[in-house]
């Protein structure tokens, strides 16, 4: 049964993979007009010297193999990405864009690992706090406002969290992710510095998100209130400390780690504007500036690591559940 | 008659007011689709015009909400700046609903091959960063103009949508009025469109109002990014402009503040009617069965 299971989310995320690998591949083949040219143009625009256009693209179109056919192209793109080879930079030329990907990834993993950790238990906590009938009043009003708090998107609340303790009150730095020309080490000024940094992106993040989780528990503990072993438990005269945490949340729980896979991705997209908006060194921040300066090669190499590593997360997500809860049936709905 | 529809629109009254999230959260769309309607016309379009008046100015009497870098009158550049930003939202969520309902009847009520490929095709998407797609392909089109975000960001939004209603029909199918329409010999086309599809009205309602916050979030987060319509003033541009120009660094507060009160209150509006409306449906079906 297991078997089978895994056997099927395995194939999802090759599907997954391919078809993202295959838009990666075929967008920019099927938008009118010759990328190329555009690029070129671009070139000798911004003060690239004169000379004959037709021959560098001609050049250039045999570099990137664009004058064979394109189902060659297409298999020649999958051994590229296999091998790594993304292309070079065209804003910072002799780049690789796999290596502008790998400087930024530490930060990004680190920034969004942590904002998901802390709002994720926060927020699960929250929720089954206001599903709870004994919740103080006060609670319940500060929950709510978290709650509606979770629609505005996270840049949003990062830009007021900026203006405010970086700006006015000079908290906490305005941007970067460690002081300007401090190399990094491990060793305790380093780490101070970078949690110094990343305290004010990592809080938009979590004060956007724990309404998220809250909203999605306090439903889960509603409805697992109303259970039979709730109504034993109370029978029994067990202490509601008790009952809250071992008969209430644990059981609610479940849920929200189906939610953490889904909402990946959603995750994500929005930590790349607030790293924008902080000038932080990761993936999303790369893709800002390279939307800026046009950088086709390391755009379309971040989107890729992006769809192929939230597919992997997914899978790994999925492999775990039926450990965690034997209750979730691995057939067929 | 008129005493008919008197009565029925004080009892839908009475049922708002006792549903508060639903109520302010339609207050607000409605104050917001209000303000956008009729700022396009008392404000002057000239003074959003790049030069227009002195930059850099803070709030005054002339400029209540002050001058950006461009020297452009804040006020006229929101007042024509929501309207556009609404009507890629609606746009956009209107698309995406339309794409959402169909394949979800479809998927729901055909069963077989159809169901298995459009389960596998939603699957697949939601699987996929939305935003990751939206900057590939706004990054290759050449101009972005308010139509073509509207059709990119719908063309990735219609998931939720479909996997709502084809929950539904599944349900639908199956009851006893639909069984005696069938052998009573309704066509396919009846089925769908006289049995089933106005009993989906209330999820299809819930889902509008998903597809339109879920759009407008995908593309407020592209403007941002810069990859917004270069022509046409939006919110999301205005705050790309803001950033780039560092507003915030030079405390011109004015001048990205009040389109994020904006966007927060449009988000705001849209979560509280969703949650209205949710409750709203599991009344009416906690009251059906």
């Amino acid at each position: 049964m297991y078997a089978q299971y895994v056997a099927r989310r395995f194939g999802m995320m090759l599907l997954v993979v391919v078809l993202a690998v295959s838009i990666n591949f075929l967008l920019p083949r099927l938008m009118p007009g010759d990328p190329v040219e555009a690029q070129l143009n671009q070139l000798l625009a911004t003060g690239g010297g004169g000379g004959d256009i037709s021959a560098m693209v001609d050049a250039y179109r045999a570099r990137f193999g664009l004058d064979q056919p394109l189902l060659a192209q297409y298999f020649s793109y999958w051994r590229s990405v296999f091998s790594l080879d993304l292309g070079v930079s065209l804003a910072a030329y002799p780049e690789r864009v796999s290596h502008a990907i790998l400087a930024g990834l530490p930060w990004t993993l680190g920034l969004l690992g942590f904002a998901t950790l802390v709002s994720f238990v926060l927020g699960t906590w929250l929720g089954g706090l206001l599903g709870w009938p004994r919740t103080p009043r006060i609670a319940r009003a500060f929950g709510s406002g978290l709650i509606l708090f979770s629609s505005v998107p996270y840049f949003l609340i990062g830009m007021v969290l900026l203006y405010l303790f970086a700006i006015v009150f000079r908290w906490f730095p305005a941007g970067g992710g460690m002081p300007f020309g401090q190399s990094a080490g491990f060793n305790w000024q380093t780490l101070t510095a970078i949690a110094w940094h990343g305290t004010l992106p990592a809080a938009s993040i979590i004060l956007a998100e724990i309404g998220a989780w809250a909203l999605g528990m306090r439903g889960m503990m509603v409805s697992v209130l109303g259970e039979d072993y709730i109504t034993l438990a109370e029978a029994k005269g067990l202490k509601p400390r008790r009952i809250f945490r071992w008969y209430g949340l644990r059981n609610a729980l479940l849920p929200q780690l189906t939610k953490l896979a889904m909402t990946l991705g959603h995750i994500v997209s929005g930590a790349i504007l607030v790293e924008v908006i902080f000038s932080y060194p990761g993936i999303g921040f790369r893709l800002y500036q390279a939307i800026q300066a046009n950088d086709y090669f390391v755009i379309q190499g971040i989107v890729l690591l992006l769809s192929v590593s939230i597919a992997i997360a997914m899978f790994i997500l999925d492999l775990a559940y039926p450990l965690i809860d034997p209750r979730i049936t691995t057939g067929r709905e | 008659m008129a005493t008919l529809s008197n009565g029925l629109v004080s009892n839908g009254l009475a049922r708002l007011l006792r549903n508060p999230p639903l109520a302010f959260g339609l207050l607000i769309l409605a104050l917001l689709c209000l303000t956008a309607a009729i700022g396009p016309f008392v404000t002057d379009e000239a003074l959003a015009r790049v030069g227009a008046t002195l930059p850099r100015q803070p709030p005054s009497a002339a400029h209540w909400l002050g001058t950006d870098s461009q020297g452009r009158d804040m006020v006229t550049v929101l007042m024509l700046a929501m309207p556009q930003t609404l009507k890629i939202g609606l746009v956009a969520g209107l698309i995406s609903l339309s794409v959402g309902v169909a394949l979800g009847l479809v998927s729901g009520f055909a069963g077989g091959v159809a169901d298995t490929v459009i389960r596998l095709a939603s699957d697949v998407m939601m699987t996929i960063p939305g935003i990751a797609i939206l900057v590939l392909v706004a990054a290759n089109v050449r101009e972005m103009t308010v139509a073509i975000m509207a059709v990119i960001v719908a063309s990735l939004s219609w998931m939720v949508t479909t996997r709502t209603i084809r929950a539904q029909t599944l349900s639908l199918r199956e009851r006893g009025y639909v069984q005696i329409a069938r052998l009573n010999g309704s066509s396919t086309a009846r089925l769908v469109f006289v049995e089933i599809l106005p009993n989906l009205l209330p999820f299809i309602a819930a889902s509008f109002v998903i597809a339109v916050s879920n759009a407008m979030l995908a593309t407020i987060g592209l403007e941002a990014l810069g990859l917004g319509p270069q022509k046409e003033l939006t919110l999301g541009t205005t705050i790309y402009w803001a950033q780039f120009y560092g507003a915030i660094l030079r405390g011109m507060w004015w001048w990205w503040a009040p389109p994020i009160l904006l966007i927060s209150l449009i988000f705001i509006g849209l979560m509280l009617t969703s949650v209205g409306l949710d409750s709203f449906v599991n009344k009416r079906m906690a009251n059906g069965s």
